[in-house]
Order: C-alpha cells, then sequence, then structure tokens
C-alpha cells in the first residue's frame, strides 16, 4: 500500500491551497469547457485564450479535492504561452503517466491515448512540477481527479478548433 | 451512553465474515452501509446452498429439483411480503435493484396515466434514482415536475401542503433521505396526496433496511427497496405495489415468463407478480433476499432501530465534543428523528481528501455526492463524506471515525 505522503506532496497540497491562474476569462475571445467528475461531483472549469496557436491565456475554476484542483493550477502554468502543438503532446505525456501501463503497474489502463498514437506518450516531454502527481496512479480512484482538468482542457482546444 | 447502542453491534458483528479482515493492515471500519450493507454468513449460505443442490430454472420445470427452485424463490417472496406487511405475496415484484422498481413506475404506470397538465411531485432529497426516470417521462409526456423544497434543520418544507398536490397524480418520495437521514412524514404526504387524488410512491431503500416497515400503515401505493443495503446480495429489488394498481399496468420488459400466451397477433400477459418479472429471475439473489428478511428479523426490527438510534446519538454527541463547530454534521440533530447517516463536512478538507486519510486507517466511509445532486446544491457543498451505521457498526467503530477524523485533521495541516 502506498503511503499518503506518495500522493499529497507538498508541491500539490501548496497549489491546492494557493491556486495559480484561477478565475475566468472573456468568452470570447476565450473558449470554456466544463468537466464533470461523476463519481465525486467535482466541477472544473477551463478558459484558454488561443491566438495564433498559442494559448496567450489560461484561466481555470470549479470546485475539487486537492487533486483535481493542483492538477488544474499546475496544469494551466504548463501551458500558459506555449503552442497548441506543443500542448497537445503534454496532454498525452501527462495522461501516458496517470496511466497505469505509463508506470508499470499493470492491468488496464483506461487513461490511454485518445488519439491513437501508441508508444510512450511523448518521451521528449519534460513535465517538470508535473511529476509530483505521479503518486497518484497508485490510488486508482484518484487517477480521474487528476485528470479531469486535462480532458476538459482538451475539450476547450477541440471547441476552438471546432 | 445507552447500553443498547453497544449491545447489537458486538453481538452481531461476528456474523458478518468480511468484517473479520484487515485493510492496509488495520481491522476493518466498515461505515459505508447506506451505500451497500455487508452480507452474515446466512445469506451467502442460503445462495451457495441453493446452487448446490437445488439450482434450476424456477416455473417450467417438471422435474424434483426445478420445483423445489420454484418453492425456494416463491417461500422468498412470502417472507419479503411478511417483512414489509404486504396483504399478499403477489403484490411483490422482483427487479434488479430499487432503481428498476421506480423505473418501473414510471414507464409503465407513468406512460400509461401522464400526460399534459398532470404533475409528479417529488422533493429536493431523492436520489437520482428518484428523479432521473421522472425527468426522462416528463420530456416524453409533457407533464410538470414538481418540487417540495428542504428547510432548515434538513427537513422537507411543507408550508404550502395543502396546494402542494393541486393537479398532481403521483408523489414520489424517499422515506429516508441517503445523504441527511431525514425521516420523512410519509403517513401524513399520503394522506395529503391521496386528498387530492395523486398515488404515492415511496422510495424506501434507506427505510426497509432500518426500520420496521409496514407499507399500509404507511399509506404508500407503490414502495421499492434494494437487497444489498439490507444484509441481502446484489442484483435483487423489490416493488411492493397495491395489487388493483398492479393489475391495471401494462407490462414493463416483454419476453419470457410474463405472458400466458403468446400468438402472432399479440400475447396476454401473465397474471401478477409475474406480469413484471420477464425473462428469468435472479433465483439465487431472491432466496438470499429470503435469507436477509429471515435474518433481520430474528435480529428484530424495533431491536435495530433502538440500536442505530442510539448509536447515531453517541457518534453526533462524540463529534461535537471532539470537533465542535469544526464539524458539521448535516441534516436533523434529533437523534429519534432521523437514520444512522451522518453527512460530515470537517473543517475545509474536501471529501475525497478527508475519506483517503479515513482509508489508511481502515474507515470505509463515502465520499462524494451520494447520487443527490439537487440535495448538494441546496446545501451549498459539493460533496460531503458520509459515515452510516448498521447492525454490525459499535461505538467502537465511532470511536476509529473520530480518531481518524482528528488524524486527517493533523495531516493536512501540517
Ligand atoms: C434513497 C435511495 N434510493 C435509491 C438508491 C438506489 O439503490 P440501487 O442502486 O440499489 O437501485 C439508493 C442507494 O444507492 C438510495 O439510498
Amino acid at each position: 500500500m502506498a503511503g499518503l505522503e506518495d500522493l499529497y506532496r507538498e508541491i500539490i497540497l501548496d497549489h491546492y491551497r494557493n491556486p495559480r491562474n484561477r478565475g475566468e476569462l472573456e468568452v470570447p475571445p476565450a473558449v470554456q469547457a466544463v468537466g464533470f467528475n461523476p463519481l465525486c461531483g467535482d466541477e472544473v472549469i477551463v478558459y484558454v485564450d488561443v491566438q495564433d496557436g498559442v494559448i496567450t491565456d489560461v484561466s481555470t475554476g470549479g470546485q475539487g479535492c486537492s487533486i483535481s484542483q493542483s492538477s488544474a493550477s499546475m496544469m494551466s502554468i504548463a501551458i500558459k504561452g506555449r503552442k497548441v502543438s506543443e500542448v497537445r503532446r503534454l496532454v498525452r505525456a501527462f495522461k501516458h503517466m496517470m496511466s497505469i501501463h505509463g508506470t508499470g503497474i499493470g492491468g488496464t489502463g483506461d487513461d490511454l491515448d485518445d488519439d491513437g498514437d501508441t508508444g510512450n506518450g511523448a518521451g521528449d516531454v519534460k513535465l517538470g512540477d508535473l511529476e509530483a502527481l505521479r503518486g497518484v496512479v497508485k490510488f486508482p480512484v484518484r487517477i480521474k481527479c487528476a485528470t479531469l482538468s486535462w480532458n476538459t482542457l482538451v475539450q476547450a482546444l477541440d471547441e476552438t478548433f471546432a | 451512553m445507552s447500553a443498547d447502542g453497544d449491545q447489537l453491534g458486538p453481538q452481531t458483528k461476528a456474523h458478518f465474515p468480511l468484517l473479520t479482515r484487515q485493510v492496509h493492515g488495520k481491522p476493518i471500519v466498515y461505515l459505508d452501509s447506506a451505500a451497500s450493507s455487508q452480507k452474515p454468513r446466512c445469506v451467502l449460505d442460503a445462495m451457495n446452498s441453493y446452487y448446490e443442490t437445488i439450482n434450476a430454472n424456477v416455473h417450467r420445470g417438471a422435474y424434483e429439483i426445478a420445483a423445489q427452485a420454484t418453492e425456494a424463490m416463491e417461500a422468498a417472496r412470502a417472507g419479503v411480503a411478511r417483512f414489509v406487511n404486504a396483504p399478499s405475496a403477489d403484490e411483490i415484484v422482483f427487479t434488479k435493484n430499487v432503481t428498476e422498481a421506480i423505473n418501473l413506475v414510471a414507464r409503465s404506470w407513468g406512460g400509461a396515466n401522464l400526460g399534459p397538465g398532470d404533475a409528479v411531485v417529488i422533493t429536493e432529497m431523492e436520489h437520482h434514482a428518484n428523479i432521473v426516470p421522472w425527468h426522462i417521462m416528463a420530456a416524453e409526456k409533457g407533464f410538470e415536475l414538481r418540487w417540495i423544497g428542504v428547510g432548515a434543520d434538513g427537513q422537507l418544507d411543507l408550508s404550502n401542503l395543502d396546494r402542494l398536490f393541486d393537479g398532481a397524480k403521483l408523489l414520489g418520495v424517499t422515506a429516508m433521505s441517503n445523504v441527511l437521514g431525514t425521516l420523512n412524514p410519509i403517513r401524513r404526504l399520503a394522506d395529503a396526496a391521496h386528498d387530492a387524488g395523486a398515488l404515492v410512491l415511496v422510495d424506501a431503500a434507506q427505510y426497509v433496511p432500518h426500520l420496521p416497515t409496514d407499507v399500509q400503515a404507511l399509506g404508500a401505493d407503490f414502495l421499492g427497496f434494494t437487497g444489498h443495503k439490507m444484509c441481502g446480495p446484489t442484483g435483487i429489488g423489490v416493488l411492493w405495489a397495491r395489487a388493483e394498481l398492479l393489475e391495471a399496468m401494462p407490462p414493463f420488459l416483454g419476453g419470457g415468463e410474463m405472458i400466458l400466451d403468446v400468438r402472432k397477433d399479440g400475447f396476454l400477459p401473465n397474471h401478477i407478480p409475474h406480469k413484471f418479472e420477464a425473462g428469468t429471475p435472479p433465483i439465487a439473489e431472491i432466496v438470499g433476499l429470503g435469507a436477509a428478511v429471515e435474518y433481520l428479523d430474528d435480529l428484530g426490527m424495533d431491536r435495530v432501530r433502538e440500536h442505530e438510534v442510539s448509536l447515531t446519538a453517541y457518534a453526533l454527541r462524540t463529534l461535537e465534543e471532539r470537533y465542535g463547530p469544526d464539524l458539521a454534521v448535516h441534516g436533523p440533530s434529533e437523534p429519534a428523528c432521523r437514520g444512522g447517516v451522518l453527512s460530515m463536512s470537517f473543517q475545509d478538507i474536501h471529501p475525497h481528501d478527508l475519506s483517503q486519510v479515513l482509508d489508511d486507517r481502515g474507515v470505509c466511509v463515502r465520499a462524494g455526492h451520494h447520487c443527490a445532486k439537487p440535495l448538494m446544491r441546496h446545501l451549498g457543498v459539493p460533496a460531503t463524506t458520509r459515515a452510516s451505521l448498521y447492525v454490525y457498526n459499535d461505538t467502537s467503530d465511532v470511536d476509529a471515525l473520530a480518531d481518524a477524523l482528528g488524524a486527517a485533521g493533523e495531516f493536512f495541516a501540517r
């Protein structure tokens, strides 16, 4: 059994208590998407403003546990100012880390790449602080908390380019 | 502390094999019976014995074990009927769970009886199982879905009871809230609904397992409950309804078992209750449910209720003494007016995080919206942490919960 410290790393609690890029953006020019975790009722709202293929601004709202909220906060930092193509690679890398396959625990992962891309997601992508969320995989029910904002981000990006 | 609170728990714990296991190296403290109860040895044995000695399809075979299987199933039906004081076993329809029981009423009775200009009245504290079927039917049939709100202390707001049922054809109400523990005044509501010409559907999923149930005294027309919350197996639920309602309703699902005759130009439905039991039933589960009601009957439902009231009182007192304003228990504060469901908000720790630390100490509670999102919106919280009590719990479980809450507080204060 993994210890609670594996899950609740200091940096996670810090982002939970002091979430970055929290709030709303004007829609339009920004696009908004809402994600639900039907399991626990958590809600995440992601706003992205995309100009010339670059995420110029991002904001998140909603309510949820420390894992979902800190993941949203760290995500916002990781994607702000980045090209959409890079961000899509980052999403793949993050979701790969969050899959049970990704960390070799075994069993069938349910959050593997959803775009048919096989392999290790994106090996050259640096996850940085997001690595702190790696421990979540040892608590399978919490994976959905960590991936909620990322799935919602993908919704928002898909909408931007719809 | 009343002695009763501690009499039933320690004595019955030994009947439940699962409660001897450990989680994360600690003895299990099971406080999630509102989601699903544990099963006593006698229920597991009854189901095994069914498979080992009389397993055969029911109602059709002319051979010995098929007759015995049918007999076992019908004996369970009779036992369930007695358990809720139904006038006849023919009024007991076996379903998959209470969700299916409510959907059966919505589809069959609702489909035949509801239309534009009608209203179905439900409450803000319903489980999604008694909301969504009515949303679906309202969209199809164009009737009004009317809501009874929740007021202070987790009670239904009945201030406009005299006009509430104007134009209503049905009241759907939970006998006990799975979030607040509130015991609703079913008889009073049923009388008011009947005066206005409306029928009454009671979601008794949290009531039948915990209190002596008399469908006739409650004044219900339809009443549903679910086996897995009352020491029985999953996959089996019950719809009780007055015989003349069942007689008049069209079938729900079609197939084998529910017919008397099938021709190329139509079919003749079977008599009740079989008319509503299409296909091979979950026979072992029905036998298991029969054993569960026997088990509860042997304990005595009055005693079960007494035990839960005093254990709930002990829990409310203990949590208040240890955590004061840091911990809110939603719902009625008076143990005699509520069931043993404690929906908690603790400091500003999110329920998901709280239950994670509790789990680390072997304490099983549920975090989330408990399938009651309209009620959560009313309470103004996204989720709660719910601990729920049953026959096998005792003061040591409550103490373990209280200790674990303290540990969680410390963990997140670091
Ligand atoms: C009040 C209430 N109604 C309905 C249900 C649904 O029960 P089931 O999932 O067994 O149909 C539950 C439990 O989850 C409940 O507590």
